[in-house]
């Protein structure tokens, strides 16, 4: 292995996972990753189990922090970033998180409005199916 | 010890049913036994089971398709002559279990295992080669991908001899096909062998993604690339985020029939509008997974043939690119009738007429690139302008569909059966075709006979306007689908007329059975020996034909799009001038494996054993797949080297031959 | 000469060399190196994973309520047991992390260290969750109680078969490394095994989230 320097810059391209910058490639990000990652877990908990908080108002917050975290194991472990030599990995991860929501948000609403529309399961005669 | 599985697996009461495993089992014991006397074993299995060649890989997949499409018409042909004539005291000849068989297993096997395959198959030929490189990203994986398809198939074709095949319609919709209703192994077989098709599916489209994206010849920008290339992209792209949707719908099904689990059943809080939704969220792309690699055939053939670049090759892209992420917002009209509000309704029928707008785009460009061109009418182009002429009219009654008050009263029936296969035969069916004529000569070095090629064409043609015109009419008087008898004989003279189309249509695919057997007859006459028998623009056809299996010997240079045509402008006006003497480099090529191939046996081996619960044999073929991969991870020689002086004789003599062919 | 001259103009030249800190533009250099297209691959196959669990995910929040009268989530889930979990999985990432950094330096002691140190914090994850489940089938909570249920074991199971398949795979890369050494292949598998190990953390993130966070409320 001793082209991994060429290896490594290939037409400003680089491998999810890589990281070019020292600061990234170092011990100290995986640090700052553990630690960021270490609080908000320890906040989303946190904000489940207490009573100090608004209540409605806990969800949108824990969906916050789990964005939040995965974007920190994003940027601090997989060193996926915004650099133009990461054009490529983002499109792709942008891709993904576009189905993801599509998917979850589509199904969500399709389902919550055929269960508003319908009939509720008591009041048709299934035949004794249930 | 054999869990479900007993001699009365095997249908011996069911006299159809042993006639048609009886013929299938007897073809493939021919091949087998032709093979083995001819000797071709040790070459089949060196050159082609165990190849990692993008370019035999993509034949095989297209003869897979092929095959595939001979038993799916059958299919075909045995519900048009039942619904002939099985009106009022009739019964017909089939009865309505095998009746409900034959429209499950055509429907999956012409989507899954003949659409996909073929469509697979083309793209895998030829994008490495339009992108003027050596072969795929993952070329090993490519065979594992090949081989997880044709053990899907095997399985499916196994249901045939031995149990049955799921009777529940091609999508398999809950409660319908859970345990209660469906205690057969027929919805197994379905599920696992799509289950295992659809991981090979899932790889492969991972496979040429990556190829396009990081993979391309020196120069070649994404705005060079030629438009199938895009296309493939973008099916590729749906491939990756389609796919494992479909696998964890089915997985919840498996679940459901084999644990008790209550995801879609009527009982436990199941649901089953959700597998419906599920589906339909792979389901809906999946038709632009097949389309949009056809658009891009189309998108060569018209532009090679009318002799010009294509026709806003900007809005094209901008088209491609709009429906794969526009397919992926329209799935719920497929299910419009199922109560959701009008809200829902209203929003999924607006995104659905939207859709219809770049395709539109996409046909006014191929218009005009015919328009003041030199258009030469081979084989490739009228299975085009054909597709052009039919597929506008399904887009039409798609949209019509579209709208949420038609559909309430259109669903369901027989006019719905005909939308879809007027894009799916006009659209996908006839660009895989003209795919095929207008890449076989360079797969294998000689062109199809034309005559044949054309009466195929007009065939076919003839042969869906009258197999589903009627079928339009039939749905509007209010004939569902999957009838096995009907009591209205009023219908009975339009399905006369579409059993007569079934017959044109075989007789189109008899003449493409007989234009393979011509053209191989006479292939010495038909050689094409300067590699550009159609006078090509992208780069597949710099090269000779068949390709050397490193396609190029030196990456060609892109320096603009319809990359070729501008190659061979400057080469002509170059061809007095001096020039250096090309630098030849040795190259790597990857070593044939036959990983994918041992991986399917045991995929198919784990597949059968789930489907009649023999548990031991599950794990002994999923341990066999692990050693099989842990085989493949050790190994130590993954490539081989092709000298120098190799590549530069046989590129020398491609390049002695192209001239000696040219006529300037 | 013909063919001299028409190799040259038909059949192109030599990619241009990229220099380090200078690299020309990705089309212009051909096709990417072999390390780049299998960590592509490889992230576009854990994105399609991830919109996989994305189906799961939906189920599950679907059927989330309908417990047909059985157990729900607040009755069930034990919140530090989650956290403890949760951590595990946190912190083998790390130690993942650390031996993605062994390997860069092909410092093998440290290297080993860290395979094992990441494999006990995921077999440890593994085998709070199996006691998770065991002590739910135990109270009658099994997967064929309800919609529910199925949906929570499917989709926490299926992470979990994530985890066991990745130790199965760690298991395999430390032997690799021991038999081959440092050689192409097994960096490149060692670097698509990291991606792998850390996407698992990512989706976990989402799971405990949705599922024991909010899904107890």
């Amino acid at each position: 292995m001793a082209d991994t320097t060429q290896e490594h810059t290939h037409g400003g391209d680089t491998a999810p996972g890589d990281s070019r910058e020292e600061l990234l490639s170092s011990l100290k990000a995986y640090v700052i990753g553990l630690a960021l990652a270490i609080i908000l877990t320890a906040t989303s908990f946190w904000a489940a189990s207490t009573h100090v908080l608004w209540q409605p108002g806990v969800p949108i917050g824990l969906a916050v922090l789990a964005v939040a975290q995965m974007g920190v194991h994003l940027v601090f472990f997989l060193h996926i970033t915004t650099g133009p030599d990461n054009t490529n990995n983002v499109l792709a991860l942008a891709f993904g998180v576009l189905i993801v929501f599509l998917v979850v948000a589509g199904s969500l609403w399709i389902m919550a409005n055929l269960r508003a529309n319908m009939m509720p399961l008591e009041m048709m005669d299934l035949h004794h199916q249930r | 010890m054999f869990g479900k599985l007993s001699w009365s697996a095997i249908p011996i009461n069911e006299p159809i049913d042993m006639i048609a495993s009886g013929l299938m089992i007897l073809a493939v014991l021919g091949v087998l036994a032709w093979v083995t006397v001819k000797g071709y074993w040790p070459y089949l299995w060196r050159e082609w089971l165990t190849s990692v060649d993008h370019k035999r890989i993509g034949v095989m997949y297209v003869v897979l398709a092929l095959v595939m499409l001979l038993r799916g018409f059958t299919d075909a042909v045995m519900m048009r002559l039942q619904q002939a004539v099985s009106v009022g005291p009739d019964a017909g000849y089939l009865p309505p279990e095998h009746y409900n068989q034959i429209f499950s297993a055509h429907g999956t096997i012409m989507i899954f295992f003949m659409a996909m395959p073929f469509v697979i198959g083309l793209m895998n030929f030829a994008v490495p080669l339009q992108l003027g490189i050596r072969d795929v990203a993952f070329p090993t994986l490519n065979s594992v991908s090949l081989w997880l398809t044709a053990s899907g198939i095997l399985l499916t074709n196994l249901s045939l001899v031995v149990g049955e095949f799921a009777r529940t319609g091609w999508l398999a919709y809950p409660p319908l096909s859970e345990l209660k209703y469906s205690p057969g192994v027929g919805v197994d077989y379905y599920l696992w062998a799509l289950q295992i098709s659809g991981v090979g599916t899932l790889l492969s489209g991972i496979n040429l993604a990556t190829t396009i994206l990081k993979m391309r010849a020196p120069g070649m920008s994404y705005m060079r690339m030629p438009v199938f290339c895009w296309t493939a992209l973008a099916s590729n792209l749906l491939i990756i985020a389609a796919f494992p949707v479909l696998t964890a719908t089915f997985a919840m099904l498996l679940l459901d029939r084999y644990l008790g689990m209550h995801f879609f059943t009527a009982d436990g809080d199941g649901n089953p509008m959700m597998y419906v939704n599920l589906i339909w969220v792979w389901g809906h792309p999946e038709v632009y997974i097949l389309i949009l690699p056809c658009f891009g055939v189309f998108s060569e053939v018209v532009s090679t043939f009318s002799g010009k670049p294509l026709f806003g090759y900007r809005s094209m892209v901008a088209a491609t690119m709009a429906i794969c992420i526009l397919s992926f917002i329209v799935w719920l009209h497929h299910f419009f009738t199922m109560g959701a509000g009008a809200n829902v309704n209203g929003f999924f029928g607006v995104m659905t007429m939207i859709i219809a707008v770049p395709t539109g785009v996409k046909v006014y460009n191929w218009l005009f690139t015919m328009y003041g061109g030199r258009v030469r009418f081979n084989a490739p182009i009228l299975w085009s302008v054909g597709f052009m002429v039919t597929f506008v009219i399904g887009g039409m009654t798609g949209v019509l569909l579209a709208v949420p008050p038609a559909d309430f009263i259109l669903h369901n029936s027989l006019f719905l059966i005909a939308h879809f296969h007027n894009v799916i035969i006009g659209g996908v069916v006839f660009g895989v075709l003209a795919g095929y004529m207008y890449w076989f000569p360079k797969a294998f070095g000689f062109t199809l006979d034309e005559g044949w090629g054309k009466v195929s064409f007009w065939c076919w043609f003839v042969g869906f306007y009258l197999a589903f015109m009627p079928l339009y009419y039939l749905g509007m008087l209010g004939m569902t689908r999957r009838l096995q008898h009907y009591d209205n004989p009023g219908w009975q003279p339009w399905l006369i007329v579409a059993a007569v189309g079934v017959a044109f249509i075989l007789a189109g695919i008899l003449a493409l059975i007989i234009q393979l057997v011509v053209s191989m007859r006479t292939r010495e006459r038909r050689r094409d020996r300067t590699g550009d028998p159609w006078q090509g623009r992208t780069l597949e056809w710099s090269t000779s034909s068949p390709p050397p299996a490193w396609n190029f010997a030196v990456l060609p240079q892109v320096e603009r799009e319809d990359a070729y045509w501008h190659m061979k402008r400057r080469a002509r006006e170059e061809r007095a001038a001096a020039a250096e003497a090309l630098a030849y480099e040795p190259i790597h090529m990857p070593l044939n494996s036959p990983t994918g191939f041992v991986t399917a046996f045991f995929a198919v081996v784990t597949g059968f054993a789930l489907i009649w619960h023999i548990w031991w044999l599950v794990i002994l073929g999923l341990v066999g797949a692990l050693i099989t991969t842990l085989v493949f991870a050790w190994r130590d020689e993954s490539e081989f080297e092709i000298a120098a002086e190799e590549l530069a004789q046989v590129d020398r003599a491609h390049q002695q031959a192209y001239w000696a062919g040219d006529t300037p | 000469m013909t063919a001299t001259t028409t190799a040259t103009t038909l059949g192109g030249h030599e990619p241009p060399h990229t220099h380090h800190g200078m690299p020309a533009s990705a089309s212009a250099a051909g096709p990417a190196p072999k390390r780049i297209i299998i960590a592509y691959g490889f992230w576009l196959f854990l994105l399609s994973d991830i919109v996989m669990f994305s189906a799961f995910f939906a189920t599950f929040a679907v059927l989330g309520k309908a417990t047909a009268g059985g157990p729900t989530g607040a009755e069930l889930f034990d919140a530090r047991n989650v956290a403890v979990e949760t951590a595990l999985l946190l912190f083998s990432s790390f130690s993942c992390g650390m031996m993605s950094l062994a390997m860069d330096a092909r410092h093998r002691g440290t290297f080993y260290l860290g395979a094992a140190i990441t494999f006990i914090l995921g077999l440890g994850f593994l085998v709070l969750e199996m006691r998770e489940f065991a002590n739910m089938v135990a109270r009658g909570a099994t997967a064929d109680r309800s919609a529910f249920l199925s949906g929570f074991f499917t989709l926490v199971g299926c992470h979990g078969a994530h985890v066991a398949v990745g130790l199965l795979w760690l298991g395999v890369m430390v032997a690799q490394v021991a038999d081959k050494g440092w050689r192409a292949t097994v960096l490149h598998r060692l670097m698509c095994f990291s991606l792998f190990w850390h996407a698992l953390d990512i989706i976990w993130v989402a799971l405990f989230t949705i599922v024991y966070l909010m899904g107890v409320r």
